[in-house]
């Protein structure tokens, strides 16, 4: 069923000669509206998570729904082709189920707004932004249970829906929505928000439709997508070599939170003529738990092509214009194309990890711009429960870890590899919720040693001030983040609760309903980046500045063949190391892993990590589609 | 040498018929005796505005009493600019016929701090933190600029304080100030003993959760200062008391940062003005937020000095707006690496509580100028993947400079672009220090049009069409996104290439007229000279407003009033000349920002907080769209002590003819939409008030030069603007 889309002015647009001039200025102007976009909602919305940490993403899009500004590829081509009704000037569309819009938002958290612009009774433009509510409702606080088994158990579904009709908000349903969140104050400052955000990209569509003319500015949009499908043609003959070779790489999940785990993705890559082809078909099948990860293909084209134009035009507004030069193949049933009711909402892992995995496989082609594995995830920590005086608290965090060595550097340390993420001051923290933020400091040695040293990741030491429950969703506990190169794999996370008591215990990676009690201490320690280049090769000198900024213990310094006496180099002793080190370990590897086989890996799982390893996951064969 | 005295020289000419200009206005009609207000209690009236500048320093004299200004330009001494401005001093006087004693008050705007950011060429600066914070600017807030990817190309600087300069304190607040854990003051004194023997410059002590409590930070600052006397030392609590470890922490690095270059220079200077002028002289440094600091203030905290340059001009276009009627204004200053861009509604500049210079953002108040790293300077490219035409931001610098300078410079800058198109024509002899080849300028911008298909016309338009739209950018940033229509503001260009793309942006964002005031490169000094002395004071008290009342809050502001006001009348402001204004931060609970609400006492005292709670409902629907029934919390509050306003010329001036021939020195042809154009040039100095000048027009003077394009006007008014109207606008028939 394609949507109606219904316009009173029927005369259709002609695509016109754009003067390159005039097209910088339509780019400058789109990149300044989404700009606005973003400030406006990150100064009204009330929940942390959009707020501070900027779990929130715009997008500009042309009149058939192609995005031209944003930055996760348009869903709404997909929408409009979905969507049963009609679409009319002051409708604005929300929804947060991604089996309803193939996957544009991938668990039930994200809402998802989207507005037709009309301008002299045309449709010209969309604008969309989803942003992660702290809650949707479900079995747990957060809505991000770990055991669902169907996507039910993770709060309120809602199809696309008019929340707007002909300018007019349908209170009643935002209404019902409010009253299936735990946090019904911070979600409708966020909606407002995010509306809020729309209202300013329309009437900047506006302004440049009157400043341009209606045929200029259409025209200008298709050919900034022809900008960007020239630019990305370039740059898949640069770095993905044709023929028939396909390259091939494989990266993991490491469980389920059910005892399951690792699970696999896979994909392979190569180009016949001008399009790249990708292939996930060696990937696992769907899981039982609620890590499944629903990826848009159109979404993954615009991973693929955001990553690597970086490295030759930053300044591009990137877009979807370049997809026919991408085919992804993605299998029904597979972990990253699961059927519903699969359960979603703690996918985050596995979208996090699908950046390792291309970067593996692009680097195969480009070795300069191979870049290790980094912070691959969002981690989430979540403490919720009634305080002293009897009102509900709810902290919903994202952690960050170590960016990976890079040919342009060292990887940072503690640093988000999401665009415009933040971490959340501690001071605002202990001022508003019920903790105290004993440590908040990098993880010395935790980055992969290399001639570009991986960045740390992060310890956080959170005091817990009052019973309640903690939720945790992490990963690379048992694999690492691999180093390339020559470079190291990075440190894996771990996470210890303290009680007051004094007794420890070593917490899992996933996990729900964690009882807490006042003066109970967890530390969530996340991972670092993985190490790029000859750790040998690093400057003696660096390494020696990285152990006085307390970056790298002196022990560590040795993974780089340096030895500190007195807190300088000994160069003398750290010539004879690198010469012995260099002779037993022979040439460098591309990837380190940091283990040979998962067989292997999980045989040592318990003596490493405290944890037994996880069962392999058994798939069922076939997943029946429940009704519609 | 003798280039930059024979420049000295046409200066000198230029300015000299400027002056002339100026007194000529000022004595031709029925002069209002300028009001007798402010500071000058205790001197002889006369105020001397500084602007030391890369190039130049520009000094401009207020005499209060006669109503009279005398400005001058000298070559700034990069070495020790306290001797540029001495012999500025000795000019002025000169041509003033008054003694330098006679001076009472010398104004100063500086980019001294500014500068020893951009440079990094401050201080090596040790840190204390609480323990488990070392890593505080480390990790900094996490945040990686660019778009998805943007990691794999950024590298990140290093803190200002390094990592193994750093040192933890075993000690611990909780939220509200209470002590968790007391000072380890063995532990600390040993590690001081360490950190103070190491070489640092200055000392710099952030604990967590100071801002609720300062007790620790002083007990450290005490120990250090047994051990050290003589360290520059800042403390958080006393820099910035608000909330956020790692903005709180940055602005006190900061402050230390640069505070040894600042005092050093701001001392020098006082001690040379002393020795000249006498001990009565009183310097005072123009703040980021348009206020006066003393100069001991200014050595303490020089964290609030990091935008005094632009602040400057901003309070100069503030000056120029009052005496020539417009009230709302956006200011656009023009240099040759960056563009400085402000917004002035109803004669007040908007103010911020966050300055940024380069990679450094403070939480200091200052006048909310955004930066554009683009200005004539800027170089344009052609990326061969995307064929885009992109201005920047690599900029030509000073060396080798646009390739029409002559000095070596190839690549294409946006004054070559201007050059081209005959806005900076060739052959009229500029003021600028530069002889200009429209050749080279075309050779470079040749490029840009091979690599785009086009005529070097075209491509020289379009240039400037980019780097107007990168200024359009910022011209939105602190108009439509604050919530206000540049329709409703006009536009006022300066800077050395302010006035050149001036009339181009108007058009963009249609604030009529753009405004051209005289002497745009002296703009900086008329502001400096013309600032109302200006103190606050300030708390952040995070409360919910169903958690107090009115008595409690007004009895708070009332004691910081008291606190800021205190420091006025030690400069000579009596306490009845002062003007107070409380300022609310406020939110609805659970958000991030807040708004700030000015109100006075007397509403304070009448509506109550329930007359800031509706304010700020108000305001946030017209920022936002929205207003919500949630909660209202207060952040902080504020109390702003001002001096009175000063007003110079009042003048009703002789009215000349629409007739600007007499000004008119010859012809060119410059290209503008799309098409060579006959035009005019005109010499400033000849104008007179009335004259109309036709566009399309070009408008030479001392340091700047002016374009009026098709279709426009400029109107020259009684104070000696352009202004410039669309021809066919109500106000230009």
């Amino acid at each position: 069923m394609v949507a109606t889309i219904v316009q009173t002015n029927q005369t259709p647009f002609s695509r016109i000669e754009v003067d390159p001039i005039t097209l910088d200025i339509v780019e400058n102007a789109l990149r300044n509206a989404r700009n606005e976009m973003d400030a406006v909602l990150f100064r009204t919305a009330m929940s942390p998570g959009i707020r501070e940490q900027h779990d929130a993403f715009p997008m500009i899009a042309n009149q058939e729904g192609k995005m031209v500004v944003g930055q996760f590829g348009s869903f709404l081509y997909g929408f409009i082709n979905g969507y049963d009704g009609t679409i009319e000037d002051g409708d604005i569309f929300l929804t947060n189920d991604p089996y309803s819009c193939n996957g544009a938002v991938s668990h039930l958290n994200d809402w998802l707004m989207m507005m037709p612009i009309f301008h002299d009774g045309r449709l010209v433009s969309w604008a969309a932004m989803f942003g992660h509510m702290t809650d949707v409702g479900g079995k747990v606080p957060g809505s991000l249970p770990t055991d669902a088994k169907m996507i039910y158990e993770e709060g309120m579904i809602i199809p696309p829906t008019k929340i707007y009709k002909a300018g007019k908000l349908q209170d009643e349903i935002l209404n019902i929505m409010l009253h299936n969140t735990r946090m019904p104050e911070w979600n409708k400052s966020d909606f407002f928000a995010i509306i809020a955000a729309l209202r300013l990209a329309e009437r900047r569509v506006r302004e440049n439709i009157e400043r341009f003319g209606a045929d200029t500015y259409i025209s200008a949009m298709w050919d900034m997508l022809d900008r960007n499908r020239a630019a990305m043609g370039a740059i898949i003959r640069m770095i993905i070599p044709e023929g028939d070779h396909k390259a091939y790489f494989e990266d993991w999940i490491d469980d389920d939170g059910m005892g399951n785990g690792p699970y696999k993705i896979a994909c392979t890559l190569h180009r016949e003529g001008e399009v790249a082809k990708f292939d996930f078909s060696a990937s696992d099948p769907q899981s039982y738990s609620s890590i499944n990860f629903l990826l848009n293909e159109e979404m993954f084209k615009m991973f693929f092509g955001a990553f690597t134009i970086n490295l030759f035009d930053p300044q591009i507004l990137f877009n979807d214009g370049f997809y026919d030069l991408v085919e992804v193949h993605i299998p029904e049933g597979c972990i990253l194309k699961p059927k519903k009711p699969a359960a979603l909402s703690c996918r985050t892992h596995m979208l996090g990890r699908i950046f390792d995995l291309m970067g593996g496989l692009l680097g195969q082609g480009a070795p300069d711009a191979l870049n290790a594995a980094g912070f691959s995830d969002s981690p989430h920590f979540m403490y919720s429960g009634f305080d002293a005086k009897g009102e509900w608290y709810q902290l919903f965090q994202i952690g960050f870890g170590g960016i990976p060595g890079r040919p342009a550097g060292d990887g940072p340390d503690g640093h988000s590899l999401w665009p415009a993420f933040t971490n959340v001051p501690n001071e605002f923290i202990e001022a508003y919720f019920p903790l105290r933020i004993r440590e908040y400091a990098t993880i010395p040695d935790s980055g992969g040693a290399g001639l570009h040293r991986g960045g740390n990741g992060i310890t956080i030491a959170y005091e817990l001030l009052e019973s309640g429950e903690v939720s945790i969703h992490d990963d690379r506990w048992l694999t690492y983040p691999w180093g390339v190169n020559g470079g190291e794999p990075g440190m894996r996370s771990t996470k210890r609760l303290v009680r007051k008591n004094g007794t420890e215990e070593n917490i899992p990676s996933k996990c729900d309903r964690i009882s807490v009690e006042p003066g109970d201490i967890l530390y969530f320690n996340t991972w670092g980046g993985g190490g790029w280049g000859d750790p040998l090769k690093r400057d003696a000198g660096l390494v020696a500045l990285d152990v006085k900024r307390g970056l790298v213990t002196e022990a560590g310094a040795r993974r780089y063949g340096v030895v500190i006496r007195g807190g300088a180099v000994d160069t003398a002793a750290t010539e004879a190391l690198r010469a012995q080190m260099a002779a037993q370990r022979g040439d460098t590897k591309l990837f380190d892993r940091g283990f040979s086989s998962i067989a292997e890996l999980k045989e040592r799982a318990l003596r490493e990590t405290g944890f037994q390893p996880p069962q392999e996951p058994v798939f069922r064969s076939n997943v029946r589609m429940a009704a519609e | 040498m003798s280039v930059t005295e024979d420049l000295i020289r046409r200066y000198e000419d230029r300015l000299a018929a400027f002056e002339e200009r100026l007194r000529r206005i000022e004595s031709g009609g029925t002069a209002v005796a300028p009001a007798m207000r402010g500071v000058s209690g205790r001197g002889t009236g006369l105020r001397l505005g500084v602007d030391v500048g890369g190039t130049f320093t520009d000094l401009l004299l207020l005499d209060e009493r006669n109503g009279r200004t005398y400005t001058a330009k000298v070559p700034s001494t990069p070495k020790d600019s306290s001797i540029g401005v001495l012999n500025g001093i000795e000019k002025i006087c000169r041509e003033a016929g008054i003694s330098p004693s006679d001076i009472a008050e010398v104004m100063h705007g500086t980019t001294v701090a500014t500068n020893t950011v951009l440079t990094s060429s401050g201080a090596l600066v040790g840190l204390v933190t609480t323990k488990g914070y070392k890593d505080v600017l480390q990790i900094a807030r996490s945040y990686v600029p660019g778009s998805l990817g943007g990691w794999v190309i950024w590298n990140k600087t290093a803190p200002l304080a390094p990592l193994e300069l750093t040192i933890e304190a075993d000690e611990r607040l909780d939220a509200n100030g209470n002590i968790l854990v007391p000072l380890d003051e063995a532990a600390i004194r040993r590690d001081l003993q360490v950190l103070l023997s190491s070489g640092i410059e200055a000392l710099t002590i952030a604990l967590f959760n100071g801002y609720a409590n300062d007790v620790h930070e002083r007990r450290v600052a005490a120990i250090a200062q047994e051990i050290a006397p003589h360290i520059p030392l800042s403390t958080s609590a006393a820099v910035m008391p608000e909330m956020y470890e790692y903005e709180r922490t940055e602005t006190t690095v900061v402050n230390s940062y640069v505070r040894p270059v600042v005092s050093k220079y701001v001392s020098n200077l006082q001690n040379e003005l002393k020795s000249r002028m006498g001990s009565q002289v009183n310097l005072q440094i123009l703040r980021s937020d348009g206020g006066l600091s003393s100069a001991q203030a200014a050595m303490d905290m020089p964290v609030n000095l990091l935008m005094s340059g632009p602040a400057g001009g901003v309070s100069g276009a503030l000056w120029i707006a009052k005496q020539s009627g417009f009230q709302n204004l956006l200011t656009f200053d023009m240099g040759g690496t960056s563009t400085d861009v402000a917004l002035i509604e109803k004669g007040v500049a908007r103010t911020r509580r966050e300055t940024r210079v380069a990679d450094v953002t403070v939480r200091a108040p200052s006048i909310d100028v955004r930066t554009v790293g683009a200005g004539g300077g800027s170089i344009a490219y052609v990326p061969e993947l995307t064929k885009a035409l992109r201005v920047g931001p690599q900029s030509a610098g000073a060396d080798p400079g646009p390739a029409a300078y002559k000095k070596g410079g190839e690549e294409p800058t946006v004054t070559d672009a201007n050059v081209v198109l005959g806005y900076l024509p060739a052959d009229a002899k500029l003021g600028g220090d530069m002889d200009i080849s429209r050749d080279l300028a075309a050779k470079a911008v040749q490029k840009i049009a091979d690599a785009l298909g086009k005529s070097v016309e075209e491509a020289a338009e379009g240039i400037i069409a980019i780097v107007n739209e990168n200024m359009v950018g910022a011209l939105r940033l602190v108009s439509v996104e604050q919530g206000y229509d540049p329709r409703e503001f006009a536009l006022i260009g300066f800077g050395g290439a302010g006035p050149l793309h001036a009339n181009a942006l108007a058009r963009l964002v249609n604030s009529w007229p753009a405004i051209i005031p005289p002497g745009p490169g002296v703009l900086c000094a008329y502001g400096d000279a013309t600032t109302r002395l200006r103190n606050e004071a300030s708390q952040t008290f995070v409360t919910r407003v169903a958690e107090t009342d009115d008595g409690a809050i007004s009895g708070m502001l009332k004691d910081l009033a008291d606190n800021a006001a205190a420091a006025l009348t030690e400069e000579g402001v009596p306490r009845a000349e002062q003007e107070v204004t409380y300022q609310v931060d406020i939110r609805y609970r659970g958000q991030g920002m807040k708004l700030t609400i000015d109100v006075t006492p007397e509403a304070l005292a009448q509506d109550g907080i329930h007359g800031i709670t509706s304010r700020f409902d108000a305001e946030h629907e017209q920022l936002f769209t929205f207003a919500l029934d949630a909660e209202h919390e207060i952040v902080g509050l504020r109390a702003v002590v001002q001096g009175a306003e000063k007003q110079f010329i009042n003048t009703v001036a002789e009215k000349g003819g629409t007739d600007a021939s007499g000004a008119r020195v010859h012809s060119t042809r410059i290209f503008a939409d799309g098409a060579w154009r006959d035009a005019g040039i005109y010499d400033r100095g000849k104008l007179r008030p009335g004259n109309r000048i036709d566009g399309p027009a070009i408008v030479t003077e001392m340091d700047s030069t002016s374009v009026i394009l098709p279709d426009h006007v400029g109107i020259v008014d009684t104070v000696g603007n352009i202004l410039i109207w669309p021809a066919n606008h109500q106000n230009a028939r």
